[in-house]
């Protein structure tokens, strides 16, 4: 599946205490974590941030807390893709339990710019610089993720899990 | 080839005789929690699963601890639902205000974990009790909410390294200080997906409080989990507490590590990480000098009683600066009382230090010591980022115990020996 927007770029090492700081932490509703996700990196990113926009961070994207309220709150902006050289462990977890759709590819940042046209293929990670007309290799996403995504997310798998057990 | 502990701990987990590091796993998980903030989203995700009861209710923890005391209507209400879901499903192990403290200092203390075990949290710093010997790892709420259905976890099997530490420790030097140096040599993402394992003769002579902040900041370096060998300390302090009978695992001689790194204790002073990330670490005597607004002692990092002690050591007959204030905040009720009767209550009062019952707050930038902007923090917990304890344009320094308190006295950044002088104190 192909995934089309554009770009807005980010640094590296980002943590879930810029993503949403723990004083919004009082809701899981992601429309309203979206009111205030950013705010302590650019609080201006949110507001330049359209439906459908992708993400593109450098090394170890997430860092931090383990707080599922990060991946919600960009799922909320509308953000359709994230790329990073790197995601941090709870939140690469994290992404795919809530249905952000992310890609780890080196080459992505550093090439591409604010603004730019890109296309994401979540099966090959491969990602496509439609402004440049560069291509940038990614991780494919791991099989059992796939699979992961194909049953609904966790509460999809879980489900197909509990159905097996009882049978 | 042998294995690692992390890998033997998985792989007795997962019904095979042998793992390697990239396998993916599905593994039994022998106790999980979920914390205040952490549970009603887990719980939401419970109830999608079409569950009806948690795997088993003898091995789930609900613990409040980082808006607690409420601090205002919307936190009472997330508590509120936890609280509900505990009623409904009869689960006996749950810590609400009063007899509960920070989680991953209360679940250890009560024996809720023990060497050999998988220990999932809806926390990160969950790698807190790899210090016991356990397997013990930080997830988000959704995988959480797996684990309470399902009592099984998929997990990749991570790379394990190893940081050996010989020699003999310096005065002021702690667990903190060896942890923080770990970190600003590999950076933040050193350890990323992996699992730190730590070992050698000066950790022997470390007790479990400070074994514990090591651990606890493994998630630092972006490890998985960081771990220990149980050995006689471990074993003394874990064998009374423990709730289930256990089994202590050890790495192979041949065991294969991707990564390992010698560090000689004796040459290491307390350090800070100065902001605003955990990774920027430099001894505090070149940091010396920086103007303090508030300096905390407390969290699940440095909040338990050898924290308290060395604070008191610095404190005793001494006060506050006048342009500083202190909070400290034991961990847990059991710290406090074990505080109250030790006499270390009195000197933080008789110094001029605010005391308060067990909470995340400060550290978190939720409540009970928020910063201002400009505002300056030498906080003994583990995270520096901007806008961790307040403001985006405050700022805040990690150190150890003893540090904080001198600090606290001095109205800026020193070294305990600034304040305490040459004598070694009591």
């Amino acid at each position: 599946m192909a995934i089309r927007g554009q770009a807005h770029i980010l640094g590296h090492h980002i943590d879930t205490d810029v993503i949403i700081p723990a004083r919004y932490l009082l809701t899981s509703d992601p429309a309203e974590l979206a009111r205030y996700v950013f705010e302590d990196l650019d609080p201006t990113l949110r507001q330049r941030v359209q439906p459908g926009d992708i993400l593109v961070a450098g090394e170890n994207f997430g860092q931090g807390s383990s707080r599922e309220h990060a991946p919600l709150a960009i799922k909320g902006l509308g953000v359709s893709c994230m790329v990073a050289r790197s995601f941090a462990r709870i939140f690469y977890r994290n992404a795919f339990n809530v249905g952000l759709p992310i890609v780890e590819c080196e080459d992505a940042h550093g090439h591409t710019s604010e603004g730019d046209a890109l296309e994401v293929d979540l099966a090959t990670g491969q990602v496509t610089n439609v402004t440049r007309g560069e291509v940038y290799a990614g991780t494919p996403v791991p099989e059992f993720m796939q699979r992961l995504l194909a049953s609904g997310g966790l509460v999809g798998y879980v489900r197909a899990e509990l159905a097996r057990k009882r049978t | 080839m042998g294995m690692t502990l992390t890998e033997k701990i998985l792989a007795a987990h997962s019904g095979q005789g042998e793992v390697r590091p990239g396998d993916l796993i599905d593994c039994h998980v022998d106790f999980l929690f979920a914390n205040d903030i952490t549970a009603p989203m887990a719980i939401k995700e419970f109830e999608k699963m079409g569950v009806e009861n948690v795997f088993d209710p003898d091995r789930v923890a609900f613990v409040f601890d980082h808006y607690v005391p409420n601090k205002d209507i919307a936190s009472a209400q997330q508590c509120k639902i936890t609280r509900e879901f505990v009623s409904a499903h009869h689960l006996p192990h749950f810590y609400d205000i009063g007899r509960s403290g920070i989680a991953h200092v209360l679940l250890a203390e009560l024996g809720f974990v023990a060497p050999g075990e998988v220990f999932v949290g809806a926390d990160s710093h969950t790698c807190n009790h790899g210090a016991l010997g356990a397997f013990a790892t930080g997830v988000g709420s959704s995988d959480l909410a797996a684990a309470m259905a399902l009592g099984r976890l998929w997990l990749r099997v991570p790379e394990s390294m190893k940081f050996v530490f010989t020699g003999t420790m310096r005065r002021w030097v702690t667990g903190k200080d060896l942890i923080l140096k770990v970190i600003g040599d590999i950076g933040v993402d050193g350890a990323r997906y992996g699992a730190m394992e730590f070992s050698g003769d000066a950790l022997k002579q470390l007790t479990m409080d400070e074994r514990f902040s090591i651990t606890n900041m493994a998630v630092e370096a972006g490890a998985k989990n960081g771990v220990m060998e149980p050995d006689d300390v471990t074993l003394a302090w874990v064998t009374p507490r423990a709730r289930r009978p256990f089994t202590v695992v050890r790495s192979d001689a041949d065991a294969r590590y991707a990564d390992v790194r010698t560090y000689d204790v004796s040459s290491i002073e307390p350090v800070v990480s100065v902001p605003s990330s955990p990774g920027n670490v430099i001894p505090v005597r070149e940091a010396a000098g920086v103007k303090v607004d508030q300096c905390f002692i407390g969290t699940c990092t440095n909040g338990r009683i050898e924290d308290l002690r060395d604070a008191a050591k610095v404190l005793a007959g001494r006060t506050v600066h006048p342009q500083t204030r202190l909070l400290v905040i034991p961990a847990t009720p059991a710290i406090y009382r074990q505080a109250l009767e030790e006499g270390l209550v009195q000197i933080f009062l008789d110094a001029g230090a605010a005391i308060s019952t067990s909470t995340c707050g400060p550290c978190i930038g939720g409540h009970m010591g928020v910063l201002a902007e400009g505002e300056v923090c030498v906080s003994t917990s583990s995270r520096n980022f901007v806008g961790r304890m307040g403001h985006r344009g405050s700022k805040v320094y990690l150190s150890n115990a003893a540090v904080a308190a001198a600090t606290a006295v001095a109205g800026k950044l020193v070294h305990p020996d600034e304040v305490v002088g040459d004598m070694v104190p009591a």
